[in-house]
């Protein structure tokens, strides 16, 4: 009995023995070396696959960036600046540090101001209503309100105001992925910098119509009309295709334009104190009365020395 | 009942032909024409008149932008107002000329007389000419430049024309106007056509709901035939009233017995498919000199107290049309442009008539309604209505689920957005809706794919050249 015992431990040990030497060639011939630093940096990686890096996932950036050695292409909004840091130190490289950015809604056609001219009874889908015609307002370039860009937000980041129908974009959860970009079939949305405690300036308005047009299909509408261009000390908004655009990058966050704008298309959000339009108005007005007495002063001046 | 017809899928939807008894009626010329510049599949043609310009009927006003394009003519004499984007029936801005109406003066070289001209040039080239400086573009609905159709890549040659008088969208009638008053004319189209395309046999296919097409054309076709040669090969084919009976592939199907292969074109199979409105352009221009600048609509809807078939001006504003056939019906709810299962709702009554435009259809707020959709019952009801064979329920799945690859192996590509699932659905999904979505999507990754491999292509090649 005991002698069976015996054999049977001393038989299975051999085997296991042998399979242990053929398991272990089998694993030094067959052997996958991985640079263990793509573990780690897709430890410290928020891991929520997004996408918004244009990778296929964390996994995917962490390889990309472990393979290319530097951090030019690679940038992970969501963990931000601590998180590309702790890459960064992983990899021995230095930090690229970037401004903190976020998803800017670029409409205020609001359901009060936007009279609906017919009924879409279709697909609940914004890009298959924008497929099949421009929507039920008149205005061809304002939100739809299907809220394909809410199902697009992995971060809970989004949702439709019941009172306007519009998106909103909670700013503390916004990562700047960018899938709402990627989405909005009228492009309504932009990735703009974050700006000091949040102040940011920006037109929510694209409608391309003319100015009559555009004020009649909304009555928040942008028309054009330049006077936000002209005001502006710091050559910071273009007006193209019958609608302004403010460069975030050179705004100073004076709010001229804000206070000037005829149709209330310019929208400064995060400021501490209210605007008050009329002594704004007035300071532009002042300096705009300098500015021709002195284009007169000088005129004259030149027209004495000629003399 | 003939049996003719393709051989997967199909929806039977109640004909409706009310408008079929209205003979083709001239609509009056609007006092002003929008034409525009992008009434054709391909590239938009280019402007060749400036504000100002005086313009008679039929002048060319711009010309092809391309190689798959088609020059646009005047539909009225008048003056030129302004050239620039206007709102389509969908809403969005094309590039369009507005012409001011003063009379109506054609340009001298066309034939305004009806004489029926039955003898056609043996020169192909000069017939080639007519069909291209015409602005011939298919007018079943796609409006693809038709000599372009009618010029086949080399190696391939055609051995069948059909011609699709199925019509066989609900509603509309035009075609069986055409059929029935212009039955010669029509005949002598598709004999030109079989010359340019150098083949002996030609098919005029009609839906056996038309009985008197059938008969009209057949006692046509004989007469013709017994005076020329040319006419001998023409037979008249009754195919069984079925819904997407006149798609392009669907015809072949049913007339050939021949099946397109996916992504192939209808030549791969030996067949050009023209309509009969085209047949009918096409001997517009080559017998009388006359570009494409009317063309025919049925005015119908269960709503509307008149039926009509105008022959309208191209360019025509809708609104001019409603007002001219006495006002808007009073129940209309929605109006389409087109048929009830491929037409497309118009949200801007100031749109103007295109040279595909094929009808103007009322539908009162019941017969629009949508139906809530509920959950599939896997019922495989819209598997069996697929005339494409596909699996709309499955491409549905894979769509919202953003499955590029899935829709792409499961040829998503392939639908020819008829319809028939959504109609045929008893849950009521929108599965045509987002199956568009689903296509759009897949035929941009291939679209990149091929210029990707073209562009690697043509690097490889510069490479061993420089060597």
């Amino acid at each position: 009995m005991s002698q069976t015992i015996i054999w049977t431990i001393a038989v299975l040990t051999v085997v296991g023995l042998l399979l242990a030497v053929f398991l272990w060639f089998v694993a030094e011939k067959f052997k996958v070396v991985e640079d263990p630093r793509i573990d780690q940096v897709e430890g410290v990686l928020p891991g929520a696959n997004c996408g918004g890096c244009g990778y296929a996932g964390c996994r995917a950036f962490a390889e990309s960036a472990v393979k290319a050695g530097n951090l030019e292409q690679h940038y992970c909004s969501v963990g931000g600046n601590a998180v590309m840091k702790q890459i960064a130190d992983i990899l021995g490289i230095a930090a690229v540090e970037k401004t903190r950015q976020v998803a800017v809604l670029r409409c205020n056609g609001t359901c009060e101001v936007r009279p609906t001219a017919n009924t879409y009874d279709g697909w609940a889908s914004c890009n298959a209503e924008a497929s099949l015609y421009t929507g039920e307002t008149m205005c061809a370039f304002g939100c739809l309100g299907l809220g394909d860009c809410v199902a697009s937000c992995k971060f809970g980041a989004l949702s439709i105001d019941p009172q306007t129908g519009l998106p909103v974009v909670d700013q503390e959860k916004c990562t700047a992925c960018g899938s709402c970009v990627k989405t909005c079939p009228k492009h309504l949305f932009e990735l703009r910098n974050y700006g000091p405690k949040g102040m940011r300036m920006v037109v929510t308005c694209r409608n391309e119509d003319k100015g009559p047009a555009a004020k009649k299909a909304c009555a928040n509408a942008c028309i054009g009309c330049g006077i936000c261009a002209k005001t502006c000390t710091h050559d910071a908004i273009v007006v193209e295709n019958n609608r302004a655009y403010i460069d975030y990058t050179k705004c100073k966050l004076c709010r001229e334009c804000e206070a000037l704008c005829p149709t209330g298309a310019i929208h400064g959000v995060n400021f501490p104190k209210p605007l008050d339009k009329e002594a704004v108005k007035q300071r532009v007005n002042e300096r705009n009365r300098k500015a021709r007495e002195a284009a007169l002063a000088a005129k004259s001046e030149s027209k004495e020395e000629t003399a | 009942m003939s049996k003719q017809t393709f051989h997967i899928g199909g929806i039977h939807p109640a004909d409706k032909k009310i408008s079929r008894d209205c003979a083709i009626e001239a609509l009056p010329i609007p006092p002003t024409v929008y034409i525009s510049l992008s009434q054709h599949i391909g590239a938009p043609a280019k402007p060749i008149v400036a504000v100002g310009d005086k313009v008679k009927t039929g002048q060319p006003v711009a010309e092809p932008g391309g190689f798959v394009s088609a020059w646009i003519h005047s539909s009225v004499s008048g003056t030129v107002k302004s050239i620039g984007p206007r709102k389509d029936l969908s809403g969005k801005s094309v590039p369009s000329i507005e012409i001011a109406v003063e009379g109506d003066e054609w340009i001298e070289e066309v034939d305004l007389s009806d004489t029926l001209v039955t003898e056609f040039p043996e020169d192909n080239k000069a017939i080639m000419a007519k069909i291209t400086s015409g602005g011939i573009v298919g007018l079943g609905g796609a409006t693809f430049p038709t000599h372009v159709k009618l010029s086949p890549p080399p190696g391939q040659k055609c051995e069948r024309l059909i011609i699709n008088g199925c019509e066989c969208e609900p509603y509309l009638t035009c075609n069986y106007r055409y059929l029935l008053e212009r039955g010669e004319q029509v005949a002598v189209g598709v004999a030109i056509l079989m010359q340019v395309l150098g083949v002996k046999d030609a098919t005029i296919a009609i839906e056996d709901n038309k009985p008197e097409d059938i008969a009209h054309m057949k006692d046509v076709v004989a007469k013709l035939a017994a005076k020329s040669d040319k006419f001998r090969g023409i037979e008249i084919m009754p195919m069984m009233t079925k819904y997407p009976e006149g798609g392009e592939k669907q015809l072949i199907d049913a007339v050939m017995n021949r099946q397109v292969a996916s992504g192939g074109l209808p030549i791969s199979v030996g067949a050009v498919v023209q309509n009969v409105a085209t047949a009918y352009a096409v001997y517009e221009a080559v017998q009388k000199n006359k570009p494409l600048v009317s063309n025919t609509l049925t005015y119908t809807g269960d709503c509307v107290a008149t039926q009509h078939n105008y022959e309208v001006r191209v360019g025509t504003p809708l609104s001019f049309i409603i007002e001219c056939a006495g006002g808007m019906p009073q129940d209309a709810a929605k109006v389409i442009s087109g048929g009830p299962m491929m037409g497309r709702a118009v949200s801007n009554l100031d749109a103007a008539t295109v040279k595909g435009t094929s009808g103007l259809l009322f539908l009162t707020a019941a017969q629009t309604k949508r139906a809530p959709a509920t959950a599939c019952i896997r019922c495989g009801s819209c598997a069996d209505a697929c005339p494409m064979g596909l699996e709309p329920f499955l491409l549905k799945r894979l769509a919202l689920a953003g499955d590029l690859d899935g829709l792409e192996q499961n040829a998503m590509q392939d639908c020819i957005s008829c319809g028939s699932c959504q109609y045929s659905c008893p849950a009521s999904i929108p599965l045509l809706d987002i199956m568009t979505q689903g296509k759009a999507k897949v035929m941009g990754v291939m679209k990149a794919r091929a210029a990707a491999a073209k562009a690697a292509a043509e690097a490889k090649a510069a490479a061993t050249s420089a060597k």
